[in-house]
Parts: structure tokens; C-alpha cells; sequence
């Protein structure tokens, strides 16, 4: 079960990630990345201060979109994950490939 | 120490087996980041089984079995009826090239091999076993 919202934060839309991201509820952050996508907007702050736990399926939503990111020039930052969270970002690598910073200040200033 | 648990094959149920996991490995002292890793892990095999090998079939179940031992660790027991996919002879794709590909699966069994220490799959007259192993202290 899980819940996206997206609201305008000036410059940025803040999309904030509620609940839990497994095979049963990715669908919900799939549809919530594709239509920012679609927006038009440039930057995005994804908060995950409130994502209990993601599985692959999530961070497959994730992975799937990294080209369409680059294709059209998308920056997007990830931020305020709990350690559980974290962790299953850090076992795949996607630390790597995705921006992933600690407070919503610093996600801003690297986005 | 011995715990199992039957489920239909729903991906709804994947919650309650999370929960389940969970509750076992915090009464055994594990971690919380630990538990969580190993949580995931069986995670992903049962949405695997319940979505590739049931297409969500609420009609079949899978069976979970979980055995704690304090000098081995533990072992997670996957049970089904359905050929299970040997996750041992998976070859992982490249990141880069699920990344290029826009693919949303695959992941999920990488993962599994780098959580679990030992997979297994046993063929049983009836049934089939996916067994994981995780050696790691446990009281």
C-alpha cells in the first residue's frame, strides 16, 4: 500500500513517497514518475522520509526511468530514506546511478 | 525452532508474509537491518512464484517454512506446487543493460543471490522446494 503525492515547490515538484513500494503497489509509483515525467517539469525532489520499505519492483520503477531522465534532461533527487531503505538501494548499486542525499536542504542545493 | 505459513497466491499477500518473516526474526535477535534484508529476500521470491508461476491465482498457495537453528542459521523453505525457476542458475543481467532496456524486472532475484549464502532447489514427488540459507547468529 502506498500513496504518491506531487505538489509545486517553486522550481521543483516535491513528489512524496507514503507507505510501502512492493509488486502489489508499484504500479502507483510507476504512474506517479510517468506522469511527472509527462508534466514537462525539469526537477524533482522525491521525499522518502514515510517509504517504509521497496522492493525490487520499486526500485525497478526507478531503474526504468534513469533514460527518460537523461533523454529530457530530468534532474530528480531522492531524499530522507531510513536505513532499511537505503540498504536495498546500496545491495543493487542504484546509489550509484540515482542521486540519493540525506536532508531535503542538501537534495535541493544538488539537484 | 520451526514456523510455517500457507498463503494464496495473491500479491496483496505479500504484506502478511512480510509481516510473518519479520515477526520471526526479531523474536530470533536478529538486526534490524539484517531482518529487513532477509525480509526482502523472501519477498521476492514469493511475488516471484505468486506472479510468474500462479499468475496471481488465489485458487493455488504457496507454503512457507522457516527453521531457525542456532549454530546453522536459518532456512527459509519455499514451497510449491508449480516448477520453480532455479534462481542458482539465473545469470544476472547487467544493470546498465536493464537500465538501457527500460526493463522494470529483474532485479529482484539479483538481490536474492546477494542476501542469501545458499540457494537450492529440491524436486520432491509432489512438490517443489526453493531453500534458502542465511548463516548469521541467532538466539
Amino acid at each position: 500500500m502506498v500513496d504518491v503525492k506531487r505538489i509545486q515547490e517553486g522550481k521543483y515538484d516535491l513528489i512524496t513517497i507514503v507507505g510501502e513500494v512492493d509488486a502489489s503497489s508499484s504500479i502507483e509509483l510507476d504512474n506517479a514518475i510517468a506522469e511527472a515525467i509527462k508534466s514537462g517539469n525539469k526537477a524533482f525532489l522525491v521525499d522518502c522520509t514515510s517509504l517504509e520499505y521497496i522492493s525490487s519492483a520499486g526500485l525497478g520503477v526507478f531503474m526504468s526511468y534513469i533514460e527518460d531522465f537523461k533523454k529530457n534532461d530530468i534532474h530528480i533527487v531522492l531524499f530522507g530514506m531510513n536505513e532499511k531503505v537505503r540498504n536495498v538501494f546500496e545491495i543493487l548499486g542504484l546509489d550509484q546511478l540515482l542521486t540519493i542525499r540525506g536532508e531535503k536542504e542538501e537534495a535541493k542545493s544538488a539537484l | 525452532m520451526k514456523y510455517s505459513y500457507k498463503v494464496p497466491c495473491k500479491k496483496e499477500k505479500l504484506r502478511d508474509i512480510r509481516s510473518f518473516v519479520k515477526e520471526i526474526l526479531d523474536k530470533h535477535g536478529l538486526s534490524e537491518i539484517d531482518a529487513s534484508t532477509l525480509v526482502l529476500a523472501i519477498d521476492e521470491v514469493c511475488a516471484n512464484l505468486i506472479i510468474h508461476a500462479h499468475q496471481c491465482n488465489a485458487k493455488d498457495s504457496i507454503e512457507l517454512q522457516i527453521s531457525v537453528k542456532q549454530n546453522d542459521g536459518i532456512i527459509f523453505d519455499i514451497i510449491d506446487k508449480a516448477e520453480i525457476f532455479d534462481i542458482g542458475q539465473y545469470e544476472e543481467p547487467k544493470l546498465e543493460d536493464i537500465i538501457k532496456k527500460q526493463r522494470k524486472g529483474g532485479l529482484g532475484l539479483i538481490l536474492v543471490k546477494r542476501i542469501m549464502d545458499d540457494i537450492e532447489i529440491i524436486h520432491d514427488s509432489s512438490r517443489n522446494i526453493c531453500r534458502l540459507t542465511k548463516r548469521i547468529d541467532v538466539i
